[in-house]
């Protein structure tokens, strides 16, 4: 999937070329690369980055969209659908409009930002739906409330902003993998490396979560605890992942679902193999993107909500008895 | 004033509530309850519906916040390595296995972080051949009888490797042959591994059969504790159950049945 991203893109270079330059790169092999010193730069100043970071992308939404299914207990819980996205789009929209621009090292203020918009959406949404989380319609509507006066706070936000700012947040919030060479990959990587960490480290507990909390408590698990550590690094990676992309809907629910349908039910195959998936399926959605209208490109979220709406629609329509309010 | 249920004297104490109330918002579910429970016992609670029965099983298992001591016998309150809950209506996840399911029994065993390890497996596996599962371990829970449903939350328990049972009516679901054979079941266990058991029964000839000592309990107070012989009296159950009910003893068995007269009324 990677390689065929990588292969593919309106400069037509060479899969044999590009296959070889790629080996060139690995420690320990000696090739002689066969593209031109442009043809490289192309390859790893813009191909690369975008490859890597979109698989990142693709892996922290799937994961965290993966998480929130075990936590709430409820299949159709994804970081779209939760208002999260929407919630941490938010915070970026304020942070990018009205130029926050502190940083503290490697970390600046836009993930930051996006990461409190995303706890707020997440907690908002799950406080409307009470109890009653692993009732997919409850905690859908929280959702969806949250997402409302979100985009409308985002909408109002927008509008107060310069035109050139405008379109600059406009094209960020349609969802993109467009890179200035590797600096979103640094500031996305250790939000993957620590978040990504904490989840895979917690995987059993959402298996155990799954006979609910009185159960879970009788089998000497702490349930407020567990979920509050997990939900926050899951919330802190989708905000990490929105900030440097944009909104890009459906991934963390539809590769959850497939893993769910193909391999198992149980949370400690979903997770790892969600990450897996998911840097897969945008890598090869983001490869559509680049092509499709070639030489024009599609923002990738435009192209997830594609495939993901309808997949969604599937999912309650062949669950539509058991979703109830 | 609550009568204690005081076990015989010779065996020894696993555990003990002392004074255990439970306050919901709108009603005192539990009122001051005293009992102990003995080495190997097995202990019958009976009661009306919403007595308490299910109440207090959720205090021995800490799962309320109380009033009052739950102590084992070490001095310490209880937990899931201690005391392995079987809940009245346990929740089947969608698509989990078996074998997965009574893995979870593993979960009071280990760390925050720590995932099962071979000797886990290893525990589970042979718990899921005592309950004659084996040959079910890879199947989901959702393809499963209503008898083997109950053998599987059985083994989750049994997993926990706790020598207290607290079983919340673990037969109601099941019909009249699969209830004996669960019921035969935990009893052997009982018997082989020296294990405790209490046990919340709705119909009280089962209880009566299977129960060391019953302890009869009404609006979240034990009224008597003791041999099924003395607590199941017809005068007693007649005014708890707010029913006129007959014992009669069957090929040496106690069999409760309500009285003639009030057949036109509510049974419990």
């Amino acid at each position: 999937m990677a390689l065929l991203s990588a292969t593919t893109g309106a400069a037509g270079l060479a899969f044999g070329d590009v296959v070889a330059s790629l080996a060139d790169r690995l420690p320990l092999v000696d090739v002689d690369s066969p593209l031109s010193a442009r043809e490289e730069g192309i390859l790893f100043k813009i191909r690369m980055p975008r490859l890597v970071l979109g698989m990142l992308v693709g892996g922290s939404l799937a994961m965290a969209g993966a998480t929130y299914q075990g936590i709430f207990r409820n299949p159709l819980a994804d970081p779209y659908l939760l208002g999260v996205s929407a919630g941490a789009g938010f915070g970026a929209v304020l942070a990018l409009g009205f130029g926050l621009d502190v940083s503290w090292g490697p970390f600046d203020a836009l993930p930051a930002a996006a990461f409190l918009g995303a706890l707020i959406a997440v907690g908002a949404s799950a406080a409307i739906a009470r109890g009653a989380w692993h009732s997919p319609a409850t905690l859908l509507l929280g959702g969806i409330a949250m997402a409302a006066f979100f985009s409308a706070a985002q909408t109002y936000a927008i509008g107060r902003l310069s035109e050139t700012r405008t379109r600059e947040v406009l094209s960020w919030l349609f969802g993109r993998l467009n890179t200035s060479g590797w600096s979103e990959v640094w500031i996305l990587g250790p939000y993957v490396v620590v978040c990504g960490t904490v989840l895979l480290l917690h995987r059993r507990h959402l298996d155990v979560l799954r006979v609910g909390d009185d159960e879970a408590r009788s089998l000497g698990l702490r349930p407020g605890r567990s979920r509050l550590v997990v939900i926050g690094a899951a919330s802190l990676l989708t905000a990490a992942a929105v900030s440097v992309s944009g909104l890009i809907a459906f991934v963390g629910l539809v590769v959850p679902h497939i893993i769910r349908l193909l391999v198992s039910h149980s949370y400690r195959v979903i997770v790892p193999l969600s990450a897996l998936g998911g840097a897969a399926f945008l890598a090869l959605v983001d490869t559509g993107a680049r092509t499709l209208t070639a030489p024009a490109e599609l923002p990738v979220g435009v192209i997830t909500a594609f495939v993901g709406a309808p997949f969604f629609a599937l999912v309650l329509w062949r669950g539509a008895r058991r979703v109830t309010i | 004033m609550t009568t204690a249920a005081a076990p015989p004297e010779t065996a020894r104490t696993v555990l003990a509530c002392r004074q255990v109330s439970v306050t919901f918002p709108e009603t005192e579910a539990l009122k001051g309850v005293d009992l102990q429970l003995s080495e190997g016992e097995w202990l019958g609670l009976i009661g009306p519906n919403g007595a308490g029965k299910t109440t207090l099983l959720a205090a021995i298992a800490g799962l309320l916040d109380h009033e009052g001591t739950v102590r084992l016998a070490c001095g310490r309150p209880p937990t899931g390595i201690d005391v392995a809950l079987v809940p009245q209506i346990p929740i089947l996840p969608d698509g989990m296995t078996v074998a997965e399911y009574a893995l979870l029994g593993r979960s009071p065993h280990l760390g925050w972080l720590a995932v099962e390890s071979r000797r886990d497996r290893h525990i589970v596996a042979s718990v899921l051949e005592r309950l004659d599962l084996q040959d079910f371990a890879a199947r989901p829970l959702s393809q499963l009888s209503g008898g083997e449903i109950q053998r599987v939350v059985l083994a989750r328990a049994l997993a926990q490797q706790a020598p207290i049972l607290l079983l919340d009516e673990p037969t109601s679901a099941l019909d009249l042959g699969h209830r004996a054979a669960v019921l035969e079941l935990i009893d052997g266990l009982r018997r082989s591994d020296g294990i405790s058991v209490i046990a919340a029964m709705h119909d009280l000839g089962t209880a009566a059969r299977f129960a060391d000592r019953l302890a009869l309990i009404d609006r979240g107070r034990i009224v008597t504790a003791g041999s099924p012989r003395n607590v199941l009296t017809p005068g007693r159950l007649s005014s708890i159950y707010a029913t006129p009910l007959s014992v009669h003893t069957i090929d040496g068995e106690l069999v409760v049945v309500a009285a003639p007269r009030a057949r036109q009324e509510d049974r419990p």
